[in-house]
């Protein structure tokens, strides 16, 4: 272990005050004689149960989706790759709203896809559960991605060439060796995706709306409060920050191992 | 094994960091517009908090009060009207503050935060925003419930919300909405988009969506508890209250009414 220069002793140390300093506020900040009450109400637990439901349900839809993707991003030869790639990235640098807004032109009543799909089946996407889905999937499959596609490029392709000199099929090779080499990536990349899907708010909000038990996730439920009712958002905000305290524990655990 | 999920928890981190970038939009909307100022005369600047139903008039009129003033400048701060008053009643900077409810204007008032009483000069009621020509034909809020029509209101908890819900029961109407938004704004939104079919907003709202959207008239919009009321207030300490209060006066003159009026607000 080499030594840490002094220099960076003092800006680290900001760094680490300015994440703990307003977390640690909000801990002073709750109304803890009634937080079971703040926290227990049928709305909070509608909301809370509704963001655990859809940031599983994105986090599947991300394996599913994002974890081929990774595997082309890394393994393939692809003409136009970079291209690919940077479009895959977007929503990690747009705003969360815009990305809503793209996804309510594409998939609206006005927009082709559904408007078509509202023709021809009667079915509406937004103000939908499946609406809150497809909105955090958007913002939270980047960072599957880029896990994912960091691990297998770290892993290399020694043991898949060896597979394949054995004789193993491609996707024997991908389940038998690409897979298990890469777990921990993906384990880490599918909790980041689900963490960011829990914190969803712009593209949800801008896209799928706002409704008790179907569209308001705890983001939703935390800003809507925090107009009326500050205590209850202050509450909430903390079981939200449990819940990622939690997620970061689950992950480290495993880097520990 | 463990090198491994480092690397890739480090390409995870460098994610994170995109997502501290990117993770807070939505939430700050238009806050510290400036209107510029001019040159010459002492400059003064005069801090209007104001809620952002008021955000085109409000702009109108400060850059009129500008002109009227040489010297001064007027920043305005728009946001929701709790937030407004929370802010004010935690003491940030204000020399005015004007609410869009007389609920969230007493908070300050409570607080000791405005000088004297505060004046209501203007109220705004309800409409049932509908896409152009009204291709549901909805005339009135039992029309807007009935299956089949998407229609969205304002979360109860919000301002726009409580109107709506005091209209609902005048009405002896229970809406069944798709979405209850944030703001009026949302709601608005959803129908101008054609995403929902029909939508509770306010007059100012219908007129500011120029023919994007269609206004119908309901007479449950003036019950108790529907029509919006707009107080203004000087706050207490402003290091302007001569300015502020003439503020307040312009906004209560003749340019005020004419520009209010413009927006579809009823003056008082």
């Amino acid at each position: 272990m080499t030594a840490v220069p002094r220099l960076l002793w003092a800006p680290a140390a900001l760094g680490w005050l300015l994440v703990a300093i307003p977390v640690a506020g909000l801990v002073v900040r709750v109304d803890w004689p009634n937080f079971l009450g703040l926290v227990t109400t049928p709305s909070a637990l509608a909301a809370l149960r509704l963001s655990l439901e859809t940031g599983l349900a994105t986090m599947v839809l991300c394996l599913v989706l994002g974890g081929p993707l990774a595997v082309v991003l890394a393994r393939s030869s692809l003409p136009g790759l970079p291209f690919i790639r940077s479009v895959v990235l977007l929503p990690l640098v747009l705003p969360p709203v815009v990305g809503g807004l793209t996804l309510l032109f594409l998939f609206g009543r006005t927009g082709p896809v559904g408007g078509w799909l509202d023709r021809e089946f009667g079915v509406t996407i937004p103000f939908s559960t499946p609406a809150v889905v497809l909105a955090q999937t958007f913002v939270a499959m980047p960072f599957l991605v880029v896990s994912l596609e960091g691990a297998l490029r770290t892993a290399g392709e020694r043991y898949e060439a060896v597979a394949a000199t054995l004789g193993a099929s491609p996707i024997t090779t991908l389940w038998r060796v690409t897979v298990p080499v890469v777990l921990p990536g993906l384990m880490s990349g599918s909790v980041l995706a689900f963490a960011r899907a829990l914190g969803e708010f712009g593209a949800t909000i801008t896209f799928a709306g706002s409704l008790e038990g179907t569209t308001r996730t705890l983001p939703l439920y935390i800003y809507l409060e925090s107009e009326s009712d500050l205590d209850g958002a202050v509450a909430m905000s903390l079981v939200l920050v449990v819940v990622a305290i939690l997620v970061i524990v689950v992950s480290r655990t495993r880097d520990l191992r | 094994m463990s090198t491994r999920f480092r690397s890739a928890l480090m390409a995870g981190a460098a994610a994170v960091l995109g997502l501290a970038l990117t993770a807070c939009g939505g939430s700050d909307a238009g806050s510290g517009q400036q209107a510029g100022g001019q040159a010459g005369a002492p400059a003064r600047t005069l801090t209007v908090s104001a809620a952002a139903s008021l955000t085109s008039v409000y702009q109108q009129l400060g850059t009129e009060f500008q002109n009227a003033n040489p010297g001064t400048t007027v920043t305005f701060n728009f946001g929701g009207s709790d937030s407004l008053a929370q802010q004010v009643v935690q003491g940030a900077p204000a020399d005015v503050l004007a609410t869009a409810s007389s609920r969230t204007m007493q908070t300050a008032v409570q607080a000791g935060k405005i000088q004297g009483e505060p004046v209501v000069y203007a109220t705004n009621s309800l409409q049932i925003a509908v896409a152009p020509n009204n291709p549901k034909q909805i005339t009135d809020l039992a029309a807007m419930a009935r299956p089949g029509v998407i229609s969205v209101v304002c979360a109860p908890a919000v301002p726009c919300g409580a109107a709506a819900e005091a209209a609902e029961k005048a009405a002896g109407v229970t809406l069944t909405p798709a979405s209850e938004e944030q703001d009026v704004k949302g709601v608005l939104n959803r129908v101008q988009t054609g995403n929902a079919d029909a939508g509770l907003v306010y007059v100012t709202d219908v007129r500011s969506a120029q023919g994007k959207v269609q206004g119908v008239d309901f007479p449950q919009a003036s019950a108790q508890g529907a029509v919006q009321s707009y107080p203004i207030g000087v706050v207490t300490g402003s290091q302007n209250a001569d300015l502020a209060q003439n503020w307040v006066n312009f906004v209560r003159g003749p340019e005020g009414t004419a520009a209010l009026q413009q927006a579809g607000f009823v003056t008082k």
